[in-house]
């Protein structure tokens, strides 16, 4: 395959960056995206350029760094797909792909196309766990929690932080991420003792890391990478004017 | 008290007001078409007249229009205040960007489509609000009682076919706008249910398509009538 690769560079947090064009040629359709990334830095260090920066780790789509805004959507063309799993086979020979970072206030850009996700981990810091003591690990049995529960729990679990929500709203909202956590812990008995406090501290540290509102759009359900669902952020909306009403604080 | 302008002030508390001021000019609008289709009556200038009369001297509407002033200004306020902050929020836009694959136009524009229907509510206010309560408006008499004769001033403005396809344009906004903020804004009082969610979205979809529907009737109406092609 001969691609095209319009890339966002920039050098630091305060530079200013611009798009710029690559031509890459011999690209492998079963290549996952990051190999040929991989394979275009390759080219750029043997013609003296220095590497395009990009974030990854497992490259097996379960543990969030990979981000790109890949031809206008978060995580390439693929449903329920990170870009570690987006393959070179998704693309036609000769096609141009445009490549840029997370675009939101609150994930300033680092360099090229890696964001400072940082925003997210003190989101979680701020109330995103149980403090409460639960004791030893109990008999797996022992808490009864309904199958339908425990299966809306699991799937807000399912989060994995990438932030592709973020980067698909309008509004650069992080209110899928926030409410997927708030509601796999409310849903909980362990996560139900504190879930007032949790709520209000969560969606405040939120606010001040100037994220967006929520338009209910539901471009972050359809670009979500494990398809979380936007009921979550009716139950966080739910949860936070029910502990500002009727919380204690 | 300091947690009510924490609450209000934080971005739930935001879409609250939005959706609450939303849902309550959506009532008002059922209520303004509904009642305005008098102007379809043969009896056409009398019907129209009386009730013009009767919205504009019976107390709790009185009261209600203030709600309504209210409820419309909020709706603007806290739109505005949104608008910018959300635009802050991405200060730098994607350079390609395929939003239509994953949202409605309509989602994505409501701020657009609020700025349009503003100017329209503006216009129309000046139109026959404020001639009706402000200007010299010309009386008739019906049984002995004097009343003003807005149906006049409406066949005046609507013999006009620009004056009509402006109102239709507006029409066309309210309905992307209802299209999504109906249903939009009980996901934002945190109101989502298997069984009643799919009633409510069937419910928005019927008042985006029937309150602009039933609204662009008048006009239309006004426009053949004045014209004499009806």
């Amino acid at each position: 395959m001969k691609l095209t690769l319009n890339i966002w560079r920039q050098a630091s947090t305060n530079a200013s960056g611009s798009m710029q064009a690559y031509k890459l040629d011999g690209v492998d359709e079963d290549m996952s995206f990051l190999e040929m990334m991989d394979m275009l830095n390759e080219q750029i260090i043997r013609d003296g350029g220095e590497p395009v920066e990009f974030d990854h780790d497992c490259r097996e789509g379960i543990c969030g760094m990979c981000s790109l805004y890949i031809n206008g959507q978060p995580h390439g063309p693929s449903n329920l797909t990170t870009t570690c799993q987006l393959h070179m086979r998704s693309f036609q020979d000769g096609d141009t792909i445009d490549i840029e970072p997370w675009r939101a206030s609150a994930f300033p850009v680092v360099k090229d196309l890696v964001v400072d996700r940082s925003a997210f981990d003190r989101i979680i810091q701020a109330g995103g766990y149980i403090s409460v003591n639960t004791g030893n690990a109990v008999d797996a049995n022992a808490v009864p929690v309904e199958k339908k529960t425990a299966d809306e729990a699991f799937d807000a679990a399912a989060c994995i932080g990438c932030g592709a929500c973020v980067a698909a709203c309008k509004n650069a909202s992080a209110a899928l991420f926030v409410s997927a956590k708030v509601s796999h812990l409310a849903l909980l008995p362990q996560g139900d003792a504190e879930r007032k406090s949790r709520v209000l501290k969560m969606l405040d540290q939120m606010d001040e890391e100037g994220f967006g509102s929520c338009t209910n759009t539901g471009a972050c359900e359809a670009e979500c990478p494990k398809g979380i669902s936007i009921t979550n952020i009716a139950r966080m909306n739910r949860e936070y004017m029910s502990a500002s009403i009727f919380g204690e604080k | 008290m300091n947690w009510i302008t924490n609450f209000l002030f934080s971005s739930v508390g935001k879409k609250l007001i939005m959706s609450l001021t939303g849902l309550f000019l959506c009532l008002f609008l059922v209520v303004h078409m509904a009642g305005n289709l008098v102007l379809l009556d043969p009896n056409g200038a009398r019907a129209f007249n009386e009730y013009a009369y009767f919205m504009t001297t019976f107390p709790p509407i009185k009261v209600a229009s203030i709600f309504t002033m209210l409820g419309i200004a909020f709706h603007i306020i806290d739109g505005i205040v949104l608008s910018l902050q959300n635009q802050k929020s991405r200060p730098t836009k994607y350079a390609a960007s395929k939003a239509g694959k994953s949202s409605s136009w309509a989602s994505r524009n409501m701020g657009l489509l609020g700025v349009i229907i503003f100017f329209f509510i503006i216009i129309h206010l000046k139109s026959f609000w404020f001639e009706m309560k402000f200007g010299s408006v010309p009386y008739v008499e019906y049984d002995g009682n004097k009343v003003k004769d807005l149906h006049t001033i409406v066949m005046a403005a609507f013999k006009s076919p620009l004056y009509v396809l402006f109102y239709l344009i507006s029409l066309a906004a309210i309905s992307f706008h209802l299209w999504h903020g109906f249903q939009s804004a009980f996901r934002s009082l945190g109101f989502v249910h298997n069984k009643y969610t799919p009633i409510i979205k069937i419910l928005g979809y019927i008042i985006a398509i029937g309150v602009p529907f039933g609204f662009a009737l008048q006009p239309i109406a006004a426009y053949l009538i004045a014209n004499g092609i009806i």
